[in-house]
């Protein structure tokens, strides 16, 4: 649907109420797949393999192979169903969900069907502006990721017109947790908003727990976002559509809110929603429609013969549940009050994915300013510049004690930035690259006042003018000592020295 | 001293290499001559790898002159069903779809029979994906019963039955999902034996249905099936359903045999109606037998077994429907691609069409029916339930019991032909046998002797409560000491001589 054929959202608000519901995926971190011990890679040591290097019989699907369940899976599942709040089942089982797809090594997935392994929870999320909404959980279950396919010869990447397709296998068996809510009611205007946030909450969850790398863009972390709408006063919820291939935090608010208002458009000419899957489009900012879903899809589900039961442990549920770190939303509070952050410095910081390293910063000895500061400025722009994760630029260990260099007044922010390229360039931390470079700002008054005095008797003009009181002239003095000092300089001390020696010499 | 050789037991085998009377080389190669002699005419084969199995005798040879401390069976050759992997050998499990596949791993069962010395001398035939009874559905052509060229040997296993029973291999190994060791052991004058649900590793065992399939033994002796039972049990980390659990010796249940004091239940279910005469005379005579020797025999009811096979052809279809998907072109075996190429939809359909067999297709379709939405309930619902009562049918006989005992199959090996048009009477083989893996409990079918209408083999299944796999050996052994002694000799002395059919036999295996 074309932009201009989309109603209005504040109008599709007034006329509808927006429900939605989302899917959320998430890889987890584990040495090895969720059967087999092929390595991950959704575990960064192995992220980036070539194609079909970290396969073993049992994620190729071959004759006679049989699956395994990873413990260490099995208790960071438990794990996140203990922070969305869920309860664990005493046994949970797994199911074969069968279908034909190419990426599908054994054209049946392992997944958890009747029986997950966490149910009934529910999650505060926060959303910008610091609204907060419980989320319903309805499960969090254990399954494997397929494999990938890509699609050659076609224009679009896509399979239609393509001429082949690679599938590529090292995804297969991968271990996912499937986290679905309820539907979510009353979140009106700030539905688009609220989406987002959720997913962002179950991003620092995830991280907290250490069970995912939860890159977005890396597909560590996939959203299906479902919406209906149902027209004011109307009990019966309306007909929902899926949307898949959100990438991004950002897409994901966009996606939501492109369907309420395309949905609004169609019921108010009194057309029908189809029930479908749809696929976003990050480049066009719309969704276009994928295959019919109905309620009546066959995946002939049954119980996994191949593996029995997973029975975890009351002790081991309780180990788990001791060692769970702060809810996100409670965290957030407590941070804010410690660091004395305005509501957009908090966000600037927390909006950036940033919260981690900056309270890792704050833990190093740097003020909660400087470590804000350096993380949503400098290394955020060089990490914009050579398009790198700003959390692969620096450690908060290197940006606090960069901080302290300048509370120290050993650097300038001006020399600061040049040694945190340094530190950005593996130089070493910025202590060594001071040493190194030789960029610590020269405090030897002796030194100055030579280059002063040097500076006033080549300018008497503006020493001249300096005596009258035109204490603004004394800038060009400044400035000719800064070069001199090639930068290395505290420009403040530099000015109270003028002013003293503009009175004082001769 | 070739044709002594193959007549030899595992046991006695085993205890002549040991000894240093004859090489594993010498013994190795007297079977590949049997096998080339009388295979073309038996057909238990699919592939014969004589010159690995050479290799694999000659450096058993060296280790053991080297001084090496070597199990009972080392360099004893065996012969594999082809629905267990092995590492650069075929194994297609009788079907075409697999035609040409080389595995890139062994089967766990496989990897332990290696590591004990035990020579592959390659891969028998089977029913397609172990579906049937007969070997009639093996997408290569029947195995012949050694006892009548013109009789099926039983089935899925009916090529590693025959390989036993006619000396081309002293062991082999079976798949049993419904009876496909028992049965054919019945019908060849075999030994075969179903373990407990889990005591042996699936991995690497061509699914069929996952929650009833069990890797044993398939000999000429109770002694060696416990031998080989000895080698292959144990857990397997690579399969959640193995049990993980010490296992006492089975080779020392059959040498300690002793049946006195010991209460045989008789299942009334399995001893009437569909059970052909000479079966039931024969299976008679080894019950007094034993209860000459000291056993109290009892009648029990298992009033639920009527229901086994029911419930069996809805299970097995439902969990082979699924199992059986992976095969579709992608990644190994067949391809077919229809006429102008397609999608890839058309290129598994077309694979799975001309790669399946009828029977293969038959059940994939029942299986997928049954595990349809709205259908799940009324079918795989049922017969899971009644696979429950199943079991407590065994449970409360096995409190009054040691162990239970019926024929293992309805009728002596039938002709060629005889059943394939009717499936259900092909299925009705599998009555006696289908409730052991319903439940997981062990059995063991041993020969009782020649039915007097037809003068072919006959056997009697014993069954025992899960994990007490050692009972079969104990009662099993001691029937067939019996049997022996009243005999004269083993009753595959009684079989007719292949080399009569020499003329038949193919170049192929021959070294």
């Amino acid at each position: 649907m074309a932009r201009a054929e989309l109603m209005d959202f504040d109008q599709a608000l007034e006329l509808f109420e927006p429900v939605i519901g989302l899917e959320v995926h998430v890889e987890l971190n584990t040495t090895t797949k969720m059967f087999s011990s092929a390595p991950n890679p959704a575990n960064s040591a192995f992220h980036g393999a070539e194609p079909n290097t970290l396969v073993s019989p049992v994620c190729l699907g071959l004759p006679g192979s049989l699956p395994v369940v990873n413990g260490d899976a099995v208790r960071k599942s438990i794990s996140l169903g203990l922070a969305l709040g869920c309860s664990i089942a005493e046994s949970s089982r797994f199911a074969r969900k069968n279908y034909f797809y190419p990426d599908l090594a054994k054209n049946y997935q392992i997944s958890q069907y009747d029986e997950p392994i966490a149910f009934d929870g529910e999650l505060e999320v926060e959303i910008e502006g610091g609204k907060t909404f419980m989320i319903p959980i309805e499960r969090a279950h254990m399954e494997e990721d397929a494999g990938k396919l890509t699609h050659v010869g076609g224009s679009t990447g896509r399979i239609q017109g393509a001429e082949y397709s690679l599938v590529d296998y090292n995804r297969a068996g991968v271990p996912l947790v499937e986290i679905v809510t309820r539907p979510i009611f009353g979140a009106e205007a700030d539905a688009p908003a609220l989406a987002k946030a959720y997913v962002a909450t179950i991003r620092d969850i995830a991280i907290a727990l250490g069970i995912s790398e939860a890159r977005m863009e890396r597909g560590n972390l996939r959203c299906d976002a479902n919406v209906s709408l149902r027209p004011r006063g109307q009990e019966k919820l309306g007909t929902r559509t899926e949307t898949k291939n959100v990438n991004s935090f950002r897409s994901i608010e966009r996606a939501v809110r492109y369907e309420i208002q395309r949905q609004a458009a169609i019921l108010a000419k009194g057309g029908t929603i189809t029930q479908e899957t749809r696929h976003w489009h990050e480049d066009t900012g719309a969704t276009s429609a994928g295959r019919p879903k109905s309620d009546a899809d066959d995946y002939r589900y049954f119980p996994e013969p191949d593996l029995v039961p997973v029975v975890p442990s009351a002790e081991l549920i309780e180990e788990l549940r001791a060692a769970l770190p702060e809810a996100p939303a409670a965290r957030r509070r407590r941070l804010k009050g410690e660091w004395g952050f305005t509501d957009l410095e908090f966000q600037d910081v927390a909006n950036s994915g940033l919260l981690n390293e900056v309270a890792e910063t704050v833990a190093a000895g740097a003020s909660p300013a400087a470590a804000r500061k350096w993380w949503t400025g400098e290394l955020t722009r060089l990490a914009n510049a050579s398009e790198r994760d700003v959390v692969e630029l620096a450690t908060p260990a290197q940006v606090a004690e960069l901080a302290a260099l300048v509370d120290a007044g050993t650097l300038t922010d001006r020399l600061a930035r040049q040694v945190l390229e340094g530190v950005v360039a593996g130089e070493g931390s910025p202590q060594q690259i001071v040493d190194a470079r030789g960029l610590a700002v020269v405090s030897d008054d002796g030194a100055l006042i030579a280059a002063i005095d040097q500076a006033l008797a080549s300018q008497p003009d503006v020493l001249a003018k300096i005596r009258d009181g035109k204490v603004q002239a004394a800038g060009a003095v400044i400035g000719a000592v800064m070069k001199a000092m090639q930068g290395k300089a505290d420009a403040a001390r530099v000015r109270e020295l003028v002013l003293e020696r503009a009175a004082a010499v001769e | 001293m070739s044709d002594e050789l193959i007549r030899l037991t595992a046991a006695e085998l085993g205890e002549k290499l040991a000894a240093g009377d004859v090489s594993s080389v010498e013994a190795t190669r007297a079977h590949l001559d049997r096998i080339a002699a009388v295979d073309g005419a038996v057909h238990a084969f699919l592939h014969v790898d004589g010159e690995r199995a050479v290799e694999t005798a000659a450096d058993i040879d060296r280790r053991r002159a080297a001084g090496e401390a070597l199990g009972p069976l080392a360099g004893v050759p065996i012969a594999i069903k082809d629905v267990l992997v092995t590492k650069g050998m075929p194994s297609t499990s009788g079907s075409r779809i697999l035609e040409g596949w080389i595995p890139p791993y062994d089967a766990t069962p496989v990897t332990k029979v290696r590591a004990a010395g035990l020579v592959p001398l390659g891969k028998t035939n089977m029913d397609e994906f172990a579906m049937g009874s007969s070997t009639e559905h093996s997408a290569y052509g029947p195995t012949h019963n050694p006892w009548d060229l013109d009789r099926i040997p039983g089935g899925s296993g009916g090529g590693s039955a025959a390989s036993v029973a006619a000396f081309e291999a002293p062991l082999a190994l079976g798949s049993d999902t419904g009876g496909s060791i028992r049965q054919p052991a019945h019908v060849t004058g075999t030994v075969g034996v179903k373990p407990t649900y889990g005591a042996v590793s699936r991995y690497g065992s061509i699914a069929l249905a996952s929650s009833l399939d069990q890797i044993g033994p398939v000999t000429r002796t109770v002694l060696d099936a416990a031998l080989l039972h000895d080698v292959i049990a144990g857990h397997d980390p690579l399969d959640s359903t193995s049990l993980n659990m010490a296992w006492p010796s089975m080779a020392e249940a059959v040498r300690r045999a002793d049946v006195s004091g010991l209460r045989i239940g008789v299942i009334t279910e399995l001893d009437g109606e569909g059970f052909q005469p000479g079966v039931r005379q024969r299976f008679h005579e080894a019950l007094e037998l034993l209860e000459r020797n000291g056993a109290e025999i009892v009648e029990v009811s298992a009033p639920h077994f009527e229901y086994s096979i029911a419930a069996y052809y809805l299970i097995l279809p439902a969990e082979a429907s699924s199992n059986l998907a992976k095969f579709d072109s992608v990644r190994f075996g067949l391809r077919v691609t229809p006429d102008g190429a397609g999608t890839v939809e058309q290129v598994m359909a077309a694979t799975r069409e001309a790669g399946f067999g009828p029977e293969v297709k038959r059940r994939i379709i029942l299986g997928t029916y049954a595990l349809s939405a709205g259908y799940y309930d009324a079918y795989y619902g049922s017969a899971q339930k009644v696979r429950t009562l199943v079991q407590r049918d065994f449970d409360a006989a096995f409190a009054k019991v040691d162990v239970l005992a019926s024929p293992t199959a309805p009728t002596t090996a039938f002709k060629f032909g005889e059943k394939l048009a009717d499936p259900v009477s092909m299925y009705l083989n599998d009555i006696a046998t289908i409730p052991a893996n319903l439940a997981g409990v062990p059995g063991i079918s041993v020969p009782t002797g020649l039915a007097p209408e037809d003068g072919l083999p006959v056997g009697i299944q014993f069954l025992a409560p899960a994990r007490e796999d050692a009972r079969l050996y104990n009662v099993g052994g001691a029937l067939e000491q019996l049997l022996v002694a009243e005999w004269g000799g083993p009753l595959l002395g009684k079989a007719p001589d292949l080399t009569a059919h020499e003329l038949f036999a193919t170049e192929e295996g021959a070294l």
